[in-house]
């Protein structure tokens, strides 16, 4: 048996979790072609790297498949029912922050708060005859965060990707999405509200608390938390 | 599913059916459509929604109400009284140790002539099944709290936002808050409101909320900050009227006091007085029988008027066993103008028998 370490397997996500680790004595690189998701470990013995797609992470540490995973904060909520009973975060690794934000057209002067977005919602509901559409792709979160807000009269519209179109396309009156900048916001020409957003997120390292460990894997990963100063 | 919860369920229904009502057997499969306008988005992380090529979004019945009401509503006979037994499907997005398909065993009485002794009709029903398993019955009644909110000093634009809100306490209290002058309103409101021009330097408009319809929200900000504020003594009213924890007798002479001050209140109290007739004249100890001022406000989205619910006070891990209550409103919804008094309830006979057959 090993210890299972799940990364992000491409991009800037997967570097940067590269140099986390390395500065810490910890060096994982990938192994074989850039095609190939496979990887190594230097540093400490006894643990696999498991290149994986982040998306990929929460559900791996639920089902106990890897120990130990690199992903964000935002997919963890989303993705995993009782994400808190299933893993734990150990740290969070101070890249990849973004915020989940419910944000409207710039020219909603009369729109800055939930507030505003319930009232708004009611009078366009009555007007157009159906919800206010709310495109994004984290539905549970939004869900949450809109009726602890107390904003009835909208309805969640899936959306995949390219998420701010949606209002210009008008499949949509306002959008929940991540968001680092706010530039693809401004661009699109859309405003935050300026509530507390749904989640801040970052890339944070966690340990399943379902993956079973045998008594050399628990060595292995005390010495790892140790490396790793957690 | 546990055959004896099987066999629990047509008891009730035979007991149900005994007592006057026809069968009805809804289909699983709904309309997500009309679930969803009712409830909102939030049905969705309720229930379960699956999709048909032909008939759109569909939700595995979540209950049976609506159903029955939309059955009746298009063409039962007058008066009904209706039965039905089987699964209702509820995702546990919160705690996926509660059950998420059960049994559900109800009766609904649709009736013009007397709500009061329709109302005591289905209690005395339910209360008479659940005989013998120690349960605490709780009433309340939705129609005092919306009779209260009709008849605040405020304007109806006011009234209309918190009838809105009734069913979520914390968005209700936050209005009453905002209205009252509590809380000042947010710093961006008043901006708006002083600013000569609040267009000016505003982005390109997109979407499909037009531009008419923000300055017609900005008219109605401006009526609203011109409006005296809710006075402080309504507001204790309202507190008053959700506080109530009494026996029924005794919650009806202090929500008669609150009346002396609120006199909109009348009509909705002159009805549970009258309940409290029918229920004796069915042989409830009104006596004994709890009334809440805030009971059924946070679950029962749809009711209108009476709430009951049976609970095990020895079984607080449990959820209810029966609940019910009056609907009136939502036989309009969904009657395409027509509508009619109704007033009915559920029992699940899974949780009966986890009492009867102790672990």
């Amino acid at each position: 048996m090993s210890v299972k370490l799940g990364v992000p397997s491409k991009g800037r996500l997967m570097e940067k979790t590269f140099d986390w680790f390395g500065a810490r004595g910890v060096t994982l690189s990938r192994t074989g072609s850039d095609r190939e998701y496979a990887g190594a470990v230097a540093g400490v013995d006894g643990v696999d790297l498991v290149l994986l797609s982040a998306g990929e992470i929460p559900r791996e540490l639920a089902s106990g498949r890897i120990h130990l995973g690199v992903t964000g904060t935002d997919l963890v909520r989303e993705k995993l029912v009782q994400w808190d009973q299933k893993v734990e975060p150990l740290a969070e690794l101070g890249f990849g922050h973004a915020d989940l934000i419910v944000a409207v057209p710039a020219a909603w002067v009369d729109v800055d708060t939930l507030d505003d977005l319930d009232a708004a919602a009611a009078a366009f509901r009555a007007r157009h005859g159906h919800r206010l559409r709310i495109a994004t792709k984290y539905h549970r979160l939004v869900r949450d965060y809109l009726r602890d807000g107390g904003v009835a009269d909208y309805r969640l519209v899936d959306s995949q990707g390219a998420t701010e179109g949606t209002v210009a396309n008008l499949t949509a009156e306002a959008i929940a999405d991540i968001t680092s900048t706010g530039e693809t916001l401004r661009a699109n020409h859309l405003k935050p509200l300026s509530d507390p957003p749904v989640l801040r997120s970052q890339a944070t390292l966690f340990r399943s608390r379902r993956a079973p460990l045998s008594g050399d894997d628990r060595a292995t990963l005390d010495a790892l938390t140790r490396l790793l100063d957690l | 599913m546990n055959p004896a919860a099987r066999d629990k369920a047509a008891g009730l229904r035979a007991r149900f059916e005994a007592a006057g009502a026809v069968v009805i057997d809804p289909a699983i499969l709904q309309s997500a459509e009309i679930l969803l306008d009712l409830y909102g988005e939030d049905i969705r992380a309720r229930a379960y929604v699956t999709a048909d090529p032909a008939r759109g979004e569909l939700m595995l019945r979540p209950d049976f109400t609506v159903p029955v009401v939309q059955a009746h509503m298009q063409g039962g006979a007058e008066p009904a009284r209706y039965t039905y037994s089987g699964e209702v499907f509820r995702r546990q997005e919160a705690d996926p140790d509660r059950q998420s398909e059960y049994l559900q065993v109800g009766f609904e009485i649709f009736d013009r002539t007397d709500p009061a002794a329709a109302d005591a009709e289905v209690f005395a029903l339910f209360s008479d099944a659940l005989a013998g398993l120690r349960l605490r019955p709780v009433t309340g009644d939705i129609g005092v709290l919306m009779a209260a909110v009709s008849g605040l000093d405020a304007s109806a634009a006011r009234r209309a936002a918190l009838l809105r809100h009734l069913w979520r306490p914390r968005r209700f209290r936050a209005l009453m808050d905002r209205f009252s002058g509590k809380t000042p309103p947010p710093a961006s409101r008043a901006k708006l409101l002083k600013a000569r021009d609040p267009f000016a330097g505003a982005a390109p408009l997109v979407g499909k909320r037009s531009q008419a319809e923000i300055a017609s929200r900005i008219e109605t900000l401006r009526t609203d900050a011109d409006q005296p504020p809710l006075s402080r003594e309504q507001v204790a009213l309202v507190d008053a009227i959700l506080a109530v924890r009494e026996t029924m007798p005794f919650a009806l002479a202090r929500l008669r006091d609150i009346a002396v001050d609120m006199p909109a209140l009348t009509p909705a109290l002159d009805r549970i007085e009258a309940r409290l007739s029918a229920l004796s004249a069915r042989g409830i100890d009104v006596d004994a029988l709890d009334f809440e001022g805030s009971y059924g406000r946070t679950s029962m989205e749809y009711y209108d008027g009476f709430v009951f619910g049976f609970v095990c006070e020895a079984r607080p891990d449990l959820p209810p066993m029966a609940t019910g209550g009056r609907y009136d409103a939502l036989t309009e919804r969904l009657g395409a103008g027509q509508a009619i008094p109704a007033v009915g309830g559920v029992i699940r006979p899974d949780l009966i028998l986890a009492l009867e057959e102790p672990a």
